[in-house]
């Protein structure tokens, strides 16, 4: 039971790691620290750099947490934690 | 049907369903009165969050910042909303699974200290109430605004109606009622949205009529604004940051853990059944606040557009020259909504180089070809100031949208000050009643007692909000962004910690929450005055005006919650581990089986 819960908080953490640095990819990453690189490039009439701070960081962000919520259902699942 | 009427009747409908609602769902014991017993679903309680979250600051005020700042205006929309990503993941399933009502409860439990969460109780109060002064200022605004009445009447009136529904109808008859002020909301600031990207772009979905060419050219509508701005000596709109890529980093980073720090937020997530529930109603919320937020910048770019194309006709649209005279409105033949926010000193005009034409352009432009230009043409100085904050509501009336959208949009502005203002009420109220009287001061205090201990508090922390709204400390933005400082400096390194950490104990988790919320205080007092009375500002002190590396006290929440991790981590190698169950505890509260309903007291 030690062993399975230390495996399942391991699962966990590796699944918020993942997610978190595409969080981090998006926003700060594309949307600030990239963004005058990107916005060399077009998507439609946007700069692509101005369209992740504006728009595309938070259509990731709303994909990452169902993604979130599907995969955390799988790993409680997988080590028997679910709630009933 | 006259403007004005029509602003009555829309405003005075949407108030008898949320009043109505609040009353329907009175509710009973004081389980029912904090969490509405643990029975709302996930769809609902997202839509609730995003009523409890779209302040006035998101409605009435974020477009027209980003009108104002253009790219840089992303640093709200991607702070704003990546802070769900945390609080979905790091905070809200953990927390529901412990099943206590409030913040400072699980502070409390899990560092195994009163003294811990009377700490949290003071974040959680300086935090809430900073950020409810803002919202009743824009309760103030909004009602003086739309029903022709002295600002001080408007809050009066404001706070009535917060106090009804609050405090008479408990959190069940705030997540029905915001249920409803999200629907009013979001449909206040999308129709309008919709109208205006059909009429400039032909695009009805605002986001892609944003990156879309404007109605019979092949130039895209950023490209054009991004001209004619920097034509007028502006910033380029796609480009300028908001001081800087670092602060801009800093800033956004500080709204995020914010966002997942704040208590009236957070507290949604211990009415929803099960963990799992508490995971999707994360999801959901991010998806309704979504639908706003990615309508802002359109919203913003759209305004700007349509104000540029009011005051200096052809040159948006036709490509005239901005320079010569008769690209300049004449003032006598100003629009009537120009002449409507006039009366209200948002919108003036000074004719400074007497041609009776209006000249609206950065006079403080650094570039000096721009310079001999604007001097070439006779412009003496910019003569026209639009505050950045009526924007949005100012916005369909610039369109020249029908009466009823213009009314709609007063009745959402309103509908986002009050939910919020609600929300935050709640919160206090629960810390005050639970955390502070039941917990430290009177732990036999009968069921009834809290339950009017509750409503007491609310109604005096409406009082002194609405006193602070009547004398505001200072510009509504710079409190709620002092909010979000505090929150993220104080409550969530906190928090986090008690759930990541299975050996953080009670001396490091108090000793980073009061340097945390300490150091960022006194960084943002040095700037705004002791607690924001005017006067009392000591920037001498700290090196003149942001002096740590350039980052404005808004932003500087990051830095206090680095702090606060620091001086966690330092005394927690310093002192005692903490005792066995506790760390049990934890263990237990990392898995969701066995997620009961939430209990009282314990």
């Amino acid at each position: 039971m030690e062993d399975s819960g230390k495996a399942y908080w391991s699962a966990t953490l590796g699944l918020l790691t993942k997610i978190l640095i595409v969080w981090f990819l998006v926003s700060f990453g594309a949307g600030i620290l990239f963004a005058p690189a990107l916005n060399s490039i077009h998507l439609g009439g946007y700069p692509l750099g101005f369209w992740f701070a504006q728009q595309g960081a938070m259509y990731v962000f709303i994909a990452l947490i169902f993604y979130y919520k599907k995969k955390m259902g799988e790993i409680d699942r997988q080590f028997d934690v679910h709630e009933e | 049907m006259e403007l004005q009427t029509t602003i009555y009747l829309v405003v005075g409908a949407t108030f008898a369903l949320y009043i109505g609602i609040a009353l329907w769902a009175r509710a009973g014991s004081t389980s029912e009165f904090y969490a509405a017993g643990g029975q709302v679903g996930p769809v609902m309680n997202g839509m609730a969050i995003g009523a409890d979250w779209m302040s006035a600051a998101s409605f009435i005020s974020m477009a027209g910042l980003i009108s104002n700042m253009g790219y840089g205006g992303g640093l709200f929309l991607m702070g704003w909303t990546g802070g769900y990503v945390l609080l979905a993941m790091l905070l809200a399933p953990y927390l529901r699974k412990f099943g206590k009502f409030t913040v400072p409860q699980f502070i409390g439990d899990r560092f195994y200290s009163k003294s811990a969460s009377t700490v949290a109780v003071l974040c959680l109060l300086v935090a809430s109430l900073t950020y409810i002064i803002g919202q009743m200022t824009g309760v103030g605004v909004a009602f003086s605004r739309f029903l022709g009445v002295s600002s001080s009447t408007g809050i009066y009136v404001g706070m009535g109606i917060v106090f009804v529904y609050a405090v008479f109808g408990g959190m069940k008859g705030i997540t029905y009622t915001q249920v409803a002020q999200y629907c009013v909301l979001i449909s206040a600031y999308i129709i309008p949205a919709i109208f205006i990207s059909i009429q400039l772009t032909g695009n009805p979905i605002p986001q892609l009529g944003l990156g879309s060419s404007l109605v019979g050219h092949d130039v895209s509508l950023l490209d054009t604004l991004d001209k004619v701005v920097s034509d007028l000596g502006f910033a380029n709109y796609t480009t300028s940051d908001a001081g800087g890529m670092l602060n801009m980093f800093v800033y956004t980073m500080s709204l995020m853990i914010g966002t997942a720090g704040l208590p009236h937020v957070i507290m949604r997530f211990f009415t929803v059944p099960t963990v799992a529930a508490a995971r999707s109603s994360a999801g959901w919320a991010l998806v309704f606040i979504g639908l706003l937020y990615t309508t802002a910048p359109a919203v913003a770019a759209m305004a700007k557009t349509n104000l540029l194309r009011t005051i200096t006709p052809g040159v948006v649209m036709k490509g005239a020259d901005p320079y010569a005279a008769d690209s300049q409105l004449v003032y006598d033949e100003r629009p009537d909504w120009m002449k409507r926010w006039e009366k209200t000193g948002l919108l003036k005009w000074e004719d400074k180089n007497g041609d009776g034409r209006i000249q609206y352009y950065n006079d403080k432009s650094k570039s000096d070809a721009f310079k001999a230009k604007a001097e070439a043409a006779g412009w003496k100085g910019n003569e026209l100031t639009v505050n950045a904050d009526i924007i949005v509501l100012a916005n369909p009336e610039i369109a020249l949208l029908p009466n009823w959208v213009i009314a709609l949009v007063a009745a959402g502005g309103l509908a986002a000050a009050l939910s919020t203002a609600a929300g935050l009420l709640m919160a206090i109220s629960a810390a005050v009643s639970h955390d502070l009287i039941k917990n430290v001061f009177a732990p036999d205090i009968s069921e009834k007692g809290e339950l009017m201990a509750g409503k007491i508090s609310m109604a005096v922390a409406i009082v002194i909000a609405g006193y602070l709204g009547l004398n505001p400390p200072g510009f509504a933005a710079g409190t709620v962004a002092l909010a979000f400082g505090i929150a993220a400096s104080s409550l969530f390194p906190a928090i986090m910690m008690g759930i990541f950490s299975k050996k953080m104990n009670k001396e490091g988790a108090i000793c980073g929450m009061l340097a945390g919320l300490f150091v960022t205080l006194f960084y943002v007092f040095a700037a705004k005055g002791i607690f924001f009375i005017k006067g009392t500002e000591y920037l001498d002190l700290i090196g003149g005006p942001n002096s740590f590396f350039g980052i404005t006290p808004e932003a500087f929440g990051a830095i206090g919650a680095l702090v606060n991790f620091t001086v966690a981590f330092v005394v927690d190698k310093m002192t005692p581990e903490p005792p066995d169950h506790i760390q049990a505890m934890v263990e237990s509260v990392r898995i969701p089986r066995g997620s009961g309903a939430v209990v009282g007291s314990h």
